[in-house]
């Protein structure tokens, strides 16, 4: 007995320091809480409210993009769409297939539904189908109580009024990607578009607005339970544009169904009135998506309607070319304003023969001549004495095969060669190569904006640089002022010459394109020609008289240029035309020309007259 | 008074009717209680009482009936089964790591007629069921025989390694813990105790060092847990804030907007002392802990107050594990230890947890009642 009394004093005490060390334990617990709960108890009751309310982006409207009078080239439209939130149904197939019965889905919509079903949380709505009709619409909200789960809500979609006719240079939007999701966290948002192509592309961040942000009380499943704020986002900016929406449509009128580009330019401010490609595609289809069998036509046509000839098709300029190798021999002295040169048909360099575009030759000529016949063996002759170097830096003084700041994205560069460039290539310069500089042939490669370009500064002397921004969020771009261009520092007495020898060109008995002449009282046009060849003539056929590029299949025509100023006396516009493999330039670019410019010249005269900051102060409020 | 119970001892079996008198009903009170506290905690976890209130308090119900019935069985009897009652433990226990489910973490759960069970549960009261049966043979001259400890150390060993492979690192922790508490109770020397405690920080440098590197960044998350918000902090941090924005008075019932939006992960389970905190405030936090010690403190009373080895040891473990379940379930949810787990008896969801706590009350009860009945006390030996 006596040891079962110390066995259970063992115990006694034994368990009495435990029940003390518990009563400790539990005591230093409830300190610990007085801790959290009462000494950083606000802190915690901060971060508690933080997550409670949780931020969520409201998607911005996308800006607007006007032309230079505030008409409306893109905007926003609103349309129906059906989404399924799949919580609120019982059962996805039954809902799907009384769905199905209403509006018939496709079997693949039926698969990204479920796959996106399965994805999303059960409360996030997924897109069913876009872009109801008015009857679909109708039929699904009569049927809603057979429709658990669906709902008919608004989404906006891009609409382009002048469709194919500014879809060149507006551009389009699309759905972003995973990799623009990336970048920004807003184009998550249902209904956001990005920029793919144009102005739609270039000014995208700017078009695209800001988010707003609502606050909600959400659970730790992101569930919201309600909302609590709500920040409307600010819309993305207004941009207007230089175009002129109605000479636009006029132009791509002119072009009629050629595969063709055309430009028109303000010389004296750069502002691009016109920027016409043919053919062209429907912007929109883009944002509702393009089926399958329309890309391939689009990416199989010849006559490539997506891409935007006038700044990423790039063409040898042909005769267009004489009036920069002439500035070029002028400037450096190879050629005086005097200087004469003989035709006799051909110029022989080495034991290659380089013929003239007239059999037997013009005779004497002198630059003014040259120009206004266009003689190839002048140029060649000018070009041999002046070098491709000299010729090459005046082309980029131009605006040739240089990159020009326009707002497109797909702007190409072309190409001038020089010395350096064709030894890059490893192979040294021939003087042959230079000769056929010397008429825009070889490896000349310009665009037709850039031809625009070089026609305004030939007629201004001023580095004009060209733009499609006119006002961005109502507020007016810079560069707007005529006298804000540098001058381009060629003296005035060389750039008489050339102007002069380009005003023969259409107004001169004998000049190479009286078809460009205006029918305009008291206004005359000076321009230049150029036929560009694809491909070499044979020796053969030209002596035999054989040769009639129209008598080629299409695609080895040559391609008709054509570049002008007016009016001649105060140079105002300039304008390029490139019609692909469109043969002669005098006969099917000059005659687009002369209306183009025609069209121009008539447009609004009392806005010409307007001082410049005035109109744009015009286009900035379309309001 | 001791005379008293002399008498009821002398008698082979006392009635049915004084067993019930014999019952401690103000411990009935407390363990009720503390159920009515789980109840307002899992209304208010549930957003009303259908989700998880109701259904426990059905179980409890269950649970409490169990728990007397228990309460009337003769402790004697119940000895008889402590060492069988182990011996099955450990059969699940091996079951559970060839056939187990893998459960949230490394929790393993048998279903056995459609019900859930962690066999560890089951073996903390085999456990100390068959320790208490050990030292209540042992005179006081075996207990100082070091041959004497050795069985029943490889019987705390045994379950201990088989829920560490599980693995379950903090369960295998508080089955070790009961187990040396019970050695303790049973007045094995310091010094034997220190002998092998003092190993284990080695054992725990080894096997750290010996773990892969995400097992160690768990544990390195564990201890700063803001390091990591969205990660495996997660749980620590929103319980802190909860815990936190309860403040002195809490925001009243059915306010508390972490539990409300259900920022709180598992919080009608592990982390339902938060669903209290946020509420009820540091003065309603205060009153549940008050309220688990004196279910402690109750039990190491009739520990106490049994005049039989075997009864005094088995309340003491039953006191221990209950401790240690509240313990464990408290700092982890203060964010002082890792989390591991480990429900608040009575309080969290979950009908297995509850009946094996029950169980574990109708044994004390049992020693209760039982506290003054002879018992083959050991002679000493010749």
């Amino acid at each position: 007995m006596k040891r079962e009394t110390k066995r259970s004093g063992v115990f006694t005490r034994r368990a009495l320091l435990f029940a003390g060390a518990q009563v400790a334990a539990l005591g230093a617990l409830s300190a610990k809480l007085y801790q959290v709960q009462i000494v950083d108890g606000t802190k915690y009751a901060t971060l508690a409210k933080s997550n409670r309310i949780s931020s969520r982006l409201i998607a911005p409207t996308r800006g607007r993009i006007l032309d230079r009078f505030g008409t409306v080239v893109a905007g926003n439209k609103q349309h129906w769409r059906a989404l399924l939130i799949a919580e609120e149904t019982n059962s996805i197939d039954m809902t799907l297939d009384t769905f199905n019965r209403v509006v018939p889905l496709q079997d693949h919509e039926r698969a990204r539904i479920e796959h996106e079903v399965r994805r999303q949380r059960r409360f996030i709505p997924v897109l069913v189908r876009d872009f109801l009709t008015w009857e679909e619409m109708a039929a699904i909200e009569v049927n809603a109580p057979d429709l658990p789960g669906i709902i008919v809500d608004v989404g906006t979609t891009r609409l382009y009024p002048f469709g194919p006719n500014l879809a060149h240079v507006v551009g389009y939007v699309g759905p972003p990607n995973e990799h623009d999701v990336e970048q920004d966290q807003m184009l998550a948002l249902p209904g956001m578009r990005v920029g793919r192509a144009g102005m739609e592309k270039h000014d995208d961040l700017s078009l695209r607005g800001k988010a707003g942000v609502v606050q909600l009380e959400v659970n730790a499943y992101g569930r919201v339970i309600r909302e609590i704020d709500r920040q409307e986002g600010t819309p993305g900016q207004e941009l207007g544009l230089t175009i002129d929406s109605t000479l636009q449509q006029q132009v791509i009128g002119h072009l009629a169904d050629q595969s063709a580009s055309a430009v028109v330019l303000d010389c004296t401010n750069g502002e691009v009135m016109a920027m016409a490609t043919n053919p062209s595609f429907d912007p929109t289809l883009f944002d509702t998506g393009v089926s399958q069998a329309q890309w391939i036509e689009w990416t199989r046509d010849r006559l490539t309607p997506l891409i935007n000839k006038a700044v990423a098709g790039v063409y040898p300029p042909g005769s267009t070319f004489k009036p920069a190798v002439a500035m070029a021999a002028l400037e450096s002295g190879a050629l005086s304003l005097t200087d004469r040169i003989n035709c006799p048909g051909y110029l022989d360099i080495g034991n290659t023969r380089f013929h003239c575009w007239k059999l037997g030759g013009h005779g004497l000529l002198d630059l003014h001549g040259g120009l206004k016949n266009s003689c190839d063996v002048f140029f060649y002759e000018t070009a041999r004495r002046a070098g491709i170097d000299p010729i090459n830096l005046m082309a980029h003084r131009f605006g040739l095969g240089v990159p020009l700041p326009i707002e497109l994205p797909d702007a190409r560069v072309g190409l001038i060669p020089s010395k350096e460039w064709r030894e890059r290539q490893g192979h040294p310069w021939e003087v042959g190569d230079t000769v056929v500089s010397g008429i825009g042939q070889g490896y000349v490669e310009v665009t037709p904006l850039q031809l625009a370009t070089y026609v305004a500064r030939v007629a201004t002397g001023k580095l004009v640089q060209p733009h499609l921004t006119r006002a961005l969020g109502g507020v007016l771009q810079p560069s707007q002022d005529p006298a804000s261009w540098p001058s381009m520092g060629l003296p005035d007495k060389f750039l008489q010459a050339v102007r002069g020898g380009m005003w023969a060109v259409v107004n001169e008995p004998g000049g190479t394109a009286p078809l460009a002449r205006l029918k305009l009282p008291g206004v005359t046009l000076a321009g230049k020609t150029g036929s560009a060849q694809v491909r070499r003539v044979s020796r053969e056929a030209r002596e035999h008289g054989h040769f009639n590029s129209a008598d080629l299949p299409w695609e080895f025509r040559p391609h008709a240029l054509f570049i002008c100023f007016a009016p001649y006396e105060a140079p105002r516009y300039a304008v390029s035309v490139v019609v692909e493999h469109g043969n002669a330039g005098a006969d099917v670019a000059g005659p687009i020309a002369r209306d183009i410019m025609t069209d121009t010249l008539l447009r609004d005269p009392a806005r010409r007259q307007e001082a410049p900051g005035q109109a744009v102060a015009d286009a900035g409020n379309p309001s | 008074m001791i005379f008293e119970r002399r008498l009821l001892r002398a008698e082979p079996s006392f009635g049915l009717t004084n067993k019930l008198w014999q019952i401690s009903w103000l411990y009935v009170l407390l363990i009720c209680a503390l159920a009515g506290v789980g109840y307002v905690a899992l209304y208010s976890a549930g957003g009303g009482p259908s989700l998880y209130a109701t259904p426990d308090l059905l179980r409890f119900c269950f649970a409490l009936l169990m728990m007397l019935c228990i309460a009337m069985i003769d402790i004697r009897f119940l000895a008889r089964f402590s060492w069988p009652l182990y011996g099955l433990s450990m059969a699940l226990l091996a079951a559970v790591l060839r056939f187990g489910h893998v459960g949230k973490g490394a929790e393993r759960w048998l279903v056995i007629g459609g019900l859930q069970m962690q066999p560890s549960e089951l073996m903390k009261i085999g456990l100390v069921l068959a320790l208490a049966s050990w030292f209540h043979k042992a005179s006081w001259e075996r207990m100082g025989n070091p041959l004497f400890l050795i069985p029943p150390v490889l019987a705390v060993l045994a379950p201990v390694a088989l829920i560490l492979k599980e693995p379950n690192l903090g369960t295998a922790a508080i089955v070790g813990m009961i187990g040396g508490a019970v050695f303790f109770a049973a007045g094995v020397r310091w010094w034997k105790i220190a002998l092998v405690l003092a190993p284990i920080p080695l054992v725990a440098q080894f096997v750290y060092s010996h773990l892969h590197d995400y097992q160690r960044a768990r544990i390195d998350t564990f201890l700063h847990p803001e390091s990591d918000p969205l990660g495996a902090g997660y749980n620590i941090m929103q319980s802190k804030i909860a815990l936190g924005s309860g403040g002195m008075w809490g925001q009243g019932f059915m306010h508390g907007s972490q539990a409300q939006l259900d920022f709180l992960p598992e919080k009608q389970t592990d982390f339902i002392f938060t669903v209290l905190a946020e509420q009820f405030g540091l003065v309603g936090s205060l009153a549940v802990i008050a309220l688990l010690l004196l279910l402690v403190l109750g039990a190491m009373v009739i520990a106490l107050r049994c005049r039989n080895q075997y009864g005094r040891l088995v309340a003491f473990g039953i006191a221990t594990n209950f401790f240690l379940y509240v313990f464990v379930n408290l700092a982890m949810v203060m964010g002082a230890i890792p989390v591991g787990g480990v429900p608040l008896p009575l309080v969290s969801h979950g009908g297995s947890a509850m009946l094996m706590v029950m169980l574990g009350f109708g044994i004390l009860m049992s020693v209760h009642v039982h506290r003054d009945v002879e018992f083959g006390e050991v002679r000493e030996e010749t």
